[in-house]
């Protein structure tokens, strides 16, 4: 019996395939040139979904739909909302990069991986979840390699290929491991099952290692992030910035799910661990970022280094724990996707991605060096931007959680993150250009970017100075894993 | 008018306007710097306005308030209101960011390189976030708030002086002074958030308003351990000895206006701060620890005079000078009674009406004679005349002279000192004389000797807008001077809610 509940649950899903079917229909029709068009239709239909699904399909109470295939809450709920936001704005970055702007597929294969990353936020079942990774990850391995005549592209393609693979077959095995000894792949069935104490220490510390193989590659934790910097560099601008923000947000919402929900008794003891791993990553990410020449690297690492700091609401393992995580990836989201955006825009016109060549950008672009700004010190968690805030929800539920520890090494690691960060934004705004005359040198925005970076510049502004309601919704979001 | 929100008019009026100045045409550069003096002198009349009631109508305790939910899942909310200690302050922030938008307005004469020419809608945008986040700061009763205003202060900084600052060491000092400064506002919010969850594990409230957190009941073991991060982590804006090291460097390399603001502004953040979340929220560690505290402003007061003393870059002088006056204010609060806060409270207000005019004078001289070297100047009273008398009563001031708010500052400080350990109170006064050196050393070279013959003839005097500046802050220096009454009264009763605090606590 197909039941309201069960539509609901998955309406905004339907959307996002009625759209990619759209495209699919019309494309063909539309000549070459108009054929960026698609852009409008994708970003302009995300919208409508959003808007739609705000209507129509918000979560009651918890329930389980679709045969225990799904749970239907507002965690899911709210990171589907962030997953479409930001696939409406690289949409919309997408539109005027000559390589992947003109081409139907683009369009349609983000869609795929959107649908995939909206599963992997509601799945309740280890089967489940694995389908919905790997429909996440394999158009994402096709638009990193999209770039056909760029070495560098198709390298990152293969490389995130390989990675992905293997380390996804080294989760598949600690799913299977789990569904072994327990005889369940229900995510919330294990959770009593294991209440119950069947599993030896031992056993549920290995399956659980297995599984955060596969997680950390998604999320890029150290040590398992060594294919972001080379893959961020090589695929797309806009792509980058949509691994970097909403494929790692759809990771987190996972691993959220897993070690809150099905192993919170085993959780316990792993949180040193996962404390280290935290650490570790932060501090790793942020002392490679300091070399970094090219600002898609530089990027890519201190994405890592955000994971890091992402990680202490998930240590600390409460309530504000997870709401502050649900917190900063909206905040990050909003923030790199701004980051990733701008340097999008701004290679378009020179042709470069070097640091240096940003010199002179707040007199060739007054407006986006302000948006630099914004993007750069909201990364660096300087008010009134999104990333002070989520910075500290994050450093006190670690404080309140006993880690004070590990929030003091966050906070030498984000005084190493200022000083990258504003060594950016000294190029954009100090330097300038050799011998040039920066106002005959022009940095114009087109249409989709100026919409997609204002909103974004909006967003990083409003998470960052009214983050009541941000906060209301991810904390009624966490409340749903308890 | 008592229900106007007049202290988050203030705090927002700044920012508001740095919001309309960014979306201005840049080539509208006079339209520009208009609207920055309207927002500033609107911002200068509301804080005289907020001064004037709070002493006709012998206000006492905090006054003003206004409370705004923000965050209520987590205790966050907007709440604001002003005592004794901070009230002053306000008024001090809204005169140094007229008489900083004044000495900014630059002229558009190509051969007079005065004020600031390049970029001036991107300088007033920031220096006007800066000025927000610094109003915010004193008025805010709400811990995250606190914080929130002050990293909302420390950043433009960065930029302002990394953009205008002076070509040599602005890269330099502008990354300096701004990782100090995170370090110690991110270490303090560390301890904020530790007395935040105690509060919470006490008395199950969950707020960040300071006015609860007084009476939060934390154990003296708690605050003997957090007091110094949170102490030092604040003090190292307010220039303390050992962490003084950017403030000079910054001070350098910013920009005239920038220098009025941290120097005048800033740095009493930092003070400020210290006291009102680390001294106020933790009293029994403010007790335990006060020893060390003193022991560092006893150091840096007279060390900083010292190497003040030893400079031949203005700039430099008037930094180490800010260095060793910031010190008063800590040996000040450091004292925990009532003679030594009170002095604390005008000292703060008196150096930054004093520095800001050293700084306004030096950048003026700057501007036209392109040096700031003291062997290389003279004569400049001859050709500036009012700059020189405004130098001379900042110098007079900062010697401590009786008639001026110096000695209304300094005179309570040093008794305050004395009742805890004399000691102490012998050897900082030391640093006077060293001060009256520098100062009466520099006023002879730089403004009473023969001028060098290479400045003859492309000196030019200072313009009326420089003038009212300078007029604004020696008039108030030398009526504070005159009448410690429009003051002192004010700043007992803040100090009096402070020594409640420390007795209350007993030991």
């Amino acid at each position: 019996m197909f039941t309201s509940t069960m539509f609901a649950s998955i309406l905004p899903e339907i959307l996002i395939l009625v759209i990619g079917i759209l495209i699919l229909v019309v494309e063909p029709f539309w000549k070459e040139e108009k054929r960026r068009n698609v852009g409008w239709l994708t970003a302009g239909g995300l919208l409508l979904a959003m808007i739609v699904s705000l209507l129509f399909a918000r979560p009651g109470e918890p329930t389980m739909t679709l045969g225990g295939m799904v749970r239907f809450d507002w965690l899911g709920f709210f990171f589907k909302m962030l997953f479409m936001f930001a696939g409406a704005a690289t949409a919309l970055l997408f539109m005027d990069n000559e390589k992947i702007g003109h081409r139907g597929e683009a369009y349609l294969l983000l869609l795929a991986s959107l649908l995939g990353m909206n599963l992997m936020a509601v799945s309740s079942d280890l089967v489940m979840l694995y389908l919905a990774i790997e429909t996440t990850s394999i158009p994402l391995y096709i638009l990193s390699g999209f770039m056909l005549a760029d070495d560098k592209s198709t390298e990152a393609g293969f490389k995130y290929l390989l990675f992905g693979a293997l380390t996804s077959t080294i989760m598949l095995y600690g799913f299977s491991l789990v569904f072994g000894f327990s005889g369940t792949t229900n995510i919330y069935q294990l959770a009593d099952m294991l209440k119950a104490g069947n599993l030896p220490l031992v056993t549920a510390f290995g399956v659980l290692a297995l599984i955060l193989v596969g997680l950390g590659f998604k999320v890029s934790l150290v040590p398992f992030h060594f294919w972001a910097p080379d893959v961020y560099e090589g695929a797309p601008t806009p792509v980058s910035g949509f691994l970097s923000t909403a494929s790692k947000a759809a990771g987190f919402a996972v691993l959220v799910r897993l070690f809150f929900v099905a192993f919170p008794d085993y959780a316990v003891s792993w949180t040193l661990a996962i404390a280290v791993l935290s650490a570790t990553t932060m501090t790793v990410g942020n002392l490679l970022t300091l070399q970094q020449t090219n600002i898609k690297r530089l990027l890519a690492y201190s994405s890592i280094a955000h994971a890091g700091y992402t990680l202490i609401g998930v240590v600390a393992l409460s309530q504000l724990g997870a709401a502050s995580v649900v917190f900063y990836l909206a905040a990050y989201i909003a923030t790199n996707l701004l980051a990733f955006g701008i340097v999008m825009a701004f290679s378009r016109v020179t042709g470069s991605d070097e640091i240096k060549d940003y010199a002179g950008l707040s007199r060739r672009s007054p407006l986006l060096g302000l948006m630099m700004l914004a993007a750069f010190l909201s990364l660096a968690g300087m008010p009134p931007f999104g990333g002070f805030v989520a910075k500290v929800f994050v450093f006190a539920a670690g404080v309140q959680a006993g880690y004070t520890w590990l929030v003091i090494v966050g906070i030498l690691n984000s005084i190493i993150g200022v000083y990258y960060y504003l060594n950016v934004l000294k190029y954009v705004y100090l330097y300038r250009m050799p011998n040039e005359d920066e106002e005959n040198h022009p940095v114009p925005l087109s249409r989709p970017y100026m919409i997609a970076l204002v909103v974004l510049v909006a967003g990083v502004i409003l998470v960052g100075t009214v983050f009541a309601p941000w906060f209301s919704w991810s904390d009624a979001a966490a409340l749903n894993l308890f | 008018m008592m229900n106007f929100p007049v202290l988050s008019v203030i705090t927002f009026t700044p920012m508001v306007a740095a919001l309309i100045i960014l979306m201005m045409p840049a080539q509208r550069r006079n339209e520009i710097r208009a609207v920055a003096l309207a927002a500033a002198t609107f911002a200068l009349i509301l804080s005289i306005w907020v001064y004037v009631q709070y002493l006709t109508r012998n206000m006492i305790g905090y006054q003003f308030e206004e409370t705004y939910r923000w965050l209520p899942a987590l205790g966050i909310g907007l709440h604001l209101g002003v005592d004794g200690m901070s009230t002053p302050l306000v008024l001090l922030t809204g005169i140094v960011m007229f008489t900083g938008v004044l000495i900014s307005w630059g002229d558009e004469d190509p051969h007079v390189k005065a004020g600031i020419q390049d970029r001036p809608r991107e300088f007033f945008a920031f220096l006007f976030l800066l000025a927000g986040g610094v109003f915010g700061v004193f008025v805010s009763l709400d811990l995250f708030m606190l914080f929130f205003f002050y990293e909302i202060a420390v950043f433009p900084m960065y930029l302002l002086i990394v953009i205008w600052g002076w070509v040599k060491t602005r890269e330099y000092a502008a990354m300096k002074l701004t990782l100090y400064l995170f370090i110690g506002s991110v270490v303090a919010l560390v301890g904020a958030l530790a007395m935040y969850w105690l509060q919470y594990k006490n008395t199950g409230v969950l707020s960040f308003d300071m006015l609860l957190m007084e009476k939060a009941g934390f154990s003296s073991a708690f605050q003997i351990a957090w007091f110094l991060p949170v102490f030092f982590g604040f003090a190292v804006l307010g220039g303390i000895w050992p962490f003084h090291n950017w403030s000079p460097d910054g001070h350098v390399a910013a920009p005239t206006a920038v220098s009025m603001f941290h120097a005048g502004v800033l740095m009493k953040l930092g003070a400020f701060a210290a006291l009102r979340v680390g001294i106020m929220l933790l009293p029994e560690g403010a007790k335990y620890w006060s020893w060390l505290i003193m022991l560092f402003a006893g150091v840096a007061v007279v060390y900083g005079a010292y190497i003040a003393f030893v400079q031949t870059d203005m700039k430099y002088m008037i930094g180490f000078s800010s260095v060793s006056h910031m010190g008063l204010v800590v040996l000040g609060l450091s004292t925990l009674n009532r003679n030594g806060l009170i002095g604390a409270g005008v000292q703060m207000f008196s150096h930054g009406v004093m520095t800001a005019l050293f700084f306004a004078v030096t950048g003026m001289i700057y501007d036209r004679a392109h040096t700031r070297m003291i062997p290389e100047l003279g004569g400049m009273m001859k050709i500036m005349p009012f700059a020189g008398v405004g130098f001379i009563i900042g110098g007079l001031v900062s010697m401590g002279m009786p008639m001026f708010s110096g000695f209304v500052a300094e005179f309570p400080i040093f008794m305050g000192v004395w009742e805890t350990r004399w000691l102490v109170a012998v050897i900082a006064s030391i640093s006077i004389v060293i001060t009256a050196a520098y100062i009466m050393i520099n006023i002879r070279k730089v403004f009473f000797s023969e001028l060098p013959a290479n400045l003859e003839g492309h000196v030019g005097d200072i313009t009326v807008l420089d003038k009212i500046a300078i007029a604004t802050l020696c008039l108030l220096m030398i009526g504070i001077g005159l009448f410690p009454s429009l003051m002192v009264p004010m700043v007992q009763t803040g100090v009096k809610h402070i020594t409640d605090i420390l007795q209350m606590g007993g030991l």
